[in-house]
């Protein structure tokens, strides 16, 4: 941790994700019940949870994509649950997203998939433009796969052109959803290490749902639990796996299981980092 | 009974629900078209799709579509020993009617079924909601150059068939069974009128809505279909009911429009 100089637990700007007693239902099922979570500006919110848990469900709330039965999201202080259309627009031109399943736009090119917001959301020529995604797919290792189609990659690739996708606006806020679920353990480093790499560049707030644990705590300023529709606890990664709540407990023994701490992986994490 | 009863409630809140939200979506979309920037290049890339690609079917519809009626009005016309009236038959055949409903419906099969395949796929793999996110509005980048490419291409689809098809009818005609040229055109002539015409066109111009909103909105709100919107069955499934409600509706709005402007 010391020689990439992350601090954990960083008070960070002032609000800048609210959620209030959310409460969300699919017909019989109780996903969210009184769900309250805060992310201050500037830090990593890393979200953990069991499969099905709702974490994802949690996320497209924040995201504005499902509206809360009772409670409130506030996102710069606007309830996304009231807003109008074009608040929630604005609100989201400060985001970026990857999702879990990436949904890159498949029937074009890595190229344009990654121009698009610069298309659609800004007046830049077409020079321009280029200039900018090829720095930014450069700066995901991805020279050269620019005419592909999402189908020709490999998973790692397309969490790698999401990614560039989701920075190419310099977004304030950028939300991962298991952005390494399915990936082998260098796939996932990697996608950690260029993480890491453009959260410091570009100083974005981040939240990310991931089941990596321990990996992710590294990356975590703070850590919240998601079980039985409720945050469970929300600390910081060093007390997080101290904590003696229960829900906690059995959360992290099912995840880590006996493998915990396997000295060569944590080793050599950020090697390829500094360039 | 009750039980009777409730699946009648439910069916009709099901379909009250699809209808308010189908008509939000079209508000939404036609706000989408006249909301700049304006951007050609899509709408010329769905041009060509919905438009130009559809021609050869077009051009092959409406031929035999032609001959056939210049045949059957010709056996029709002779036994009252007024031949010369197939120019007019046809052409007003062709023009009032099966020249909008045809290639309505032609479109529907080609364009129709692959917009809301399309539009399904994309909100099936979540690229609908990556583009909400990503702050652009569907309705205006997806949907506004597919409703100006279908608005513009029924119309122009339509003359073409008519054109063919007069053509085919007096190949049939004049060269089959030998009618008089001049009367097959003259006839013709005389009998349509303006207003004819303008049927016609009215008609192309809400077909072309009608297939592109019907289409579109299935495939865009797939996610809440009652028979399930999920995987590649989903999207199969409800393409053939958007290919089914679309040629349906085309069919009882054809009724409708001649009901009130004849
Ligand atoms: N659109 C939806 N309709 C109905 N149920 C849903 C929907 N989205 C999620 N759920 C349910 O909510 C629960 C939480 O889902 P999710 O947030 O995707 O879990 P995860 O924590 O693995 O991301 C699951 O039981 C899922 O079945
Ligand atoms: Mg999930």
């Amino acid at each position: 941790m010391e020689e990439i100089g992350k601090e954990t637990g960083k008070e960070g700007g002032k609000p800048i994700i609210e959620l209030i007693d959310v409460v969300k239902s699919f017909k019989q099922q109780k996903v969210l019940d009184r769900v309250s979570l805060t992310i201050r500006e500037g830090t990593t919110m890393v979200i953990v949870g069991g499969s099905g848990q709702g974490k994802s469900v949690l996320l497209k709330h924040m995201l504005g994509l499902l509206k809360p039965d009772q409670g409130k999201v506030l996102v710069f202080g606007r309830d996304l649950a009231r807003v109008s259309k074009g608040e929630l627009k604005d609100v989201r031109k400060e985001y970026g997203v990857l999702f879990q399943n990436v949904a890159l736009f498949d029937s074009m090119t890595v190229f344009d998939n990654v121009a698009l917001p610069l298309r659609e959301r800004t007046k830049l020529g077409e020079n321009e433009i280029r200039a900018q995604v090829e720095e930014k797919l450069s700066m995901m290792d991805l020279e050269g796969t620019g005419e592909k189609y999402p189908a020709q990659l490999s998973g790692g690739m397309k969490k790698r052109v999401g990614l560039a996708r989701a920075l190419i606006l310099n977004p304030r806020i950028v939300f991962f959803d298991e952005p390494t679920t399915g990936l082998d353990v260098s796939r996932s480093n990697e996608i950690y290490r260029l993480f890491y790499k453009t959260q410091t560049r570009l100083k974005y707030t981040a939240v990310i749902v991931s089941h990596d644990v321990p990996k992710i705590f590294k990356l975590a300023d703070y850590v919240a639990l998601v079980a039985d529709g409720k945050i469970q606890e929300c600390l910081t990664p060093e007390d997080f796996q101290l904590s003696e709540n229960p829900a906690i407990k059995s959360f992290v023994k099912e995840t880590m299981g006996p493998i915990y701490s396997s000295e060569e992986e944590e080793m050599g994490f950020y090697e390829a980092d500094q360039r | 009974m009750m039980k009777y009863l409730e699946k009648i409630g439910d069916d009709f809140f099901y379909y009250l629900d699809q209808a308010g939200r189908m008509g939000i979506f079209l508000f939404h979309c036609l706000l989408g078209i006249l909301k700049p920037p304006y951007k050609l290049g899509p709408t010329i890339r769905q041009i060509h799709f919905i438009g130009a690609r559809s021609l050869f079917v077009i051009l092959f519809t409406g031929a035999f579509t032609g001959m056939v009626l210049a045949l059957q009005g010709y056996y029709a016309l002779r036994k009252v020993g007024s031949e010369g009236f197939l120019g007019s038959a046809v052409g007003l055949s062709l023009i009032r009617e099966l020249g909008p409903v045809l290639t309505a419906l032609m479109v529907v099969g080609r364009a129709g079924s692959a917009i809301c395949a399309e539009i399904g796929i994309m909100r099936n793999s979540e690229q609908i909601d990556a583009l909400e996110c990503m702050a652009i509005d569907p309705h205006k980048y997806l949907m506004a150059p597919k409703f100006i490419a279908g608005i513009i291409s029924l119309p122009l689809l339509t003359f073409v068939f008519d054109v063919i098809g007069i053509f085919g009818g007096y190949l049939v005609g004049v060269g089959m069974f030998g009618v008089n040229e001049g009367a097959y055109f003259q006839g013709m002539y005389s009998s349509v009128e303006w207003r004819d015409i303008h049927m016609g066109i009215v008609k192309s111009l809400v077909f072309g809505l009608l297939i592109i909103w019907i289409a579109a909105s299935k495939g865009y709100f797939l996610h809440f279909e009652r028979s399930g919107g999920f995987g590649a069955e989903g999207v199969s499934r409800t393409t053939t009911n958007a290919v089914v409600l679309s040629s349906v509706t085309i069919l009882v709005w054809n009724y409708l429009i001649t009901a009130i402007l004849l």
